[in-house]
């Protein structure tokens, strides 16, 4: 999925998409949610359904059994180290120089000291990953969530973080400065850690796609609460926080 | 000793006979955590954050406990079940589930669908505590936010970076219960009125016919 869009693409048409998809869409708050394209998120949703089906939930079972713990946690390691520049470039974008610093310096940790991020050494010297994207600098400038929408291959998404998908795949640093050797290794490493991330939580995955009544709905609720949960970073207004007993059913 | 202060700090109890049967009961089998349970939903004690981080501390306790049982599967889960009844405001976590949905339906209905709900949830996630072998669950706050009680924890567990988990607690039922819970920000009675209202469709909204199904998912 990652390796169709290694080469930057054009600015004109990330700002064309960037209008289409956030627009106005103002999203009430607590569990509420816009999604206008249902119908056609559906089909998309019964599209990776099926390739998770045939395609990537085997595979990874493939992945996870045959290969031996070390490597698979060396490919894991390696395409994180991947994105730590992009982390940065959104820390910065967002003003947050504490996490610019900190994720500089994880990079730097577990290039030069993890044998080019096969390694972790970081985690031990306290600079886990704290992992951003352009939806959370999008957030951050105060762009709205805009619709719900599901992405081909790319699963859950809103209006805001699909522009952050392709803003941060066109603006990975690495895609300037790698040879396309490694430019190709690290897609497939990319490649790998999705297939690898499919195993691990594979009993949290298959509940929601193949145990839940409803799988469209439950992938829409998980994502967005769960998004909006790391976007919020344990701040919620007030007015904003969930109260049960608020709920209209319950109003006497 | 936590006995102890449990007695001490609800002499009120003593006074009804019925109360005492109970509590004689729950001293015999040991349950030293049901007596305080039953001291705390005396009448007019208002939830407090020291008294909601208390009884996660002790669920959590509980829940661990049972967990590292040499149990079979099948008993965990209904030891889930007692728990989820003794901890939570299960009449009214099964009443949001249903939403709206359930504002029409007849007493029976829901009196049925609250105890299939009960073994449901246990089922549910009873079955995924196993995720939570050699894990543990540290209290790291306590507020009141609108009605509720907010107790944050954080999740430690092998293999994973650590990860909140935050419970709701209400003395809105007159005692004091679980009335949600949040992982990283999903929230479960949001997640079982989405799966309950799509499995309560399917049985074109028949919460008779759901809460017969429920008792097999």
């Amino acid at each position: 999925m990652f390796v169709l869009f290694t080469k930057p693409l054009r600015h004109s048409v990330t700002a064309a998409i960037l209008v289409l998809l956030t627009g106005c869409a103002a999203v009430p708050e607590g569990a509420e949610f816009s999604d206008p394209y249902e119908q056609a998120n559906r089909k998309v949703h019964s599209f990776n359904t099926g390739v998770d089906r045939v395609l990537l939930r085997p595979s990874s079972q493939a992945y996870g059994t045959v290969i031996p713990e070390p490597v698979k946690q060396g490919v894991t390691n390696f395409a994180s180290n991947l994105n730590q520049p992009g982390y940065v470039v959104n820390d910065v974008l967002q003003g947050n120089v504490e996490d610019a610093s900190h994720n500089f310096f994880r990079f730097l940790v577990n290039t030069v000291f993890g044998f080019g991020g096969l390694l972790n050494p970081a985690d031990s010297f306290g600079l886990e990953e704290r992992s951003s994207d352009f939806g959370e600098t999008l957030h951050v400038w105060g762009a709205e969530e805009g619709n719900y929408l599901e992405l081909p291959l790319l699963g859950p998404s809103t209006g805001r973080d699909a522009v952050g998908t392709v803003v941060d795949i066109a603006m990975n640093p690495l895609n300037f400065v790698l040879p396309s050797e490694q430019a190709t290794a690290a897609a497939i490493a990319t490649g790998a850690s999705v297939v690898g991330d499919r195993y691990q939580y594979s009993d949290f995955i298959d509940s929601i796609l193949y145990e839940s009544a409803d799988s469209y709905a439950q992938a829409r609720l998980q994502y967005l609460q769960n998004r909006r949960f790391t976007l919020a970073d344990g701040s919620v207004e007030e007015e904003d926080y969930f109260d049960p007993f608020e709920d209209e059913d319950f109003l006497q | 000793m936590i006995l102890s202060k449990m007695k001490t700090s609800c002499s009120n109890f003593s006074n009804e006979s019925d109360a005492q049967d109970v509590s004689r009961r729950a001293l015999l089998a040991g349950g030293a955590a049901s007596l305080g349970w039953l001291c705390l939903s005396g009448p007019a004690i208002a939830l407090t954050e020291q008294q909601a981080r208390k009884m996660v501390e002790t669920l959590v306790d509980e829940v661990n406990a049972i967990i590292v049982s040499k149990d079979s599967e099948a008993s965990k889960i209904r030891r889930f079940e007692q728990l989820f009844i003794k901890y939570a405001d299960t009449d009214f976590m099964a009443r949001y589930a249903l939403g709206a949905d359930g504002r029409s339906a007849s007493a029976a209905d829901i009196k049925a669908f609250t105890k299939a709900f009960q073994g449901y949830v246990a089922r549910k996630y009873g079955g995924r505590f196993r995720e939570f072998i050699g894990g543990r669950l540290e209290v790291m706050s306590a507020a009141k936010r609108k009605s509720i009680i907010e107790v944050k924890t954080k999740a430690f567990l092998q293999g994973t970076a650590p990860f909140e988990v935050t419970f709701q607690l209400s003395d809105r039922s007159g005692s004091d219960r679980f009335v949600n819970m949040f992982i990283e920000g999903v929230n479960l009675l949001l997640t079982e009125r989405t799966e309950i209202g799509a499995l309560l469709d399917r049985r074109g909204g028949s919460i008779r016919k759901l809460a017969e199904d429920l008792k097999t998912l």
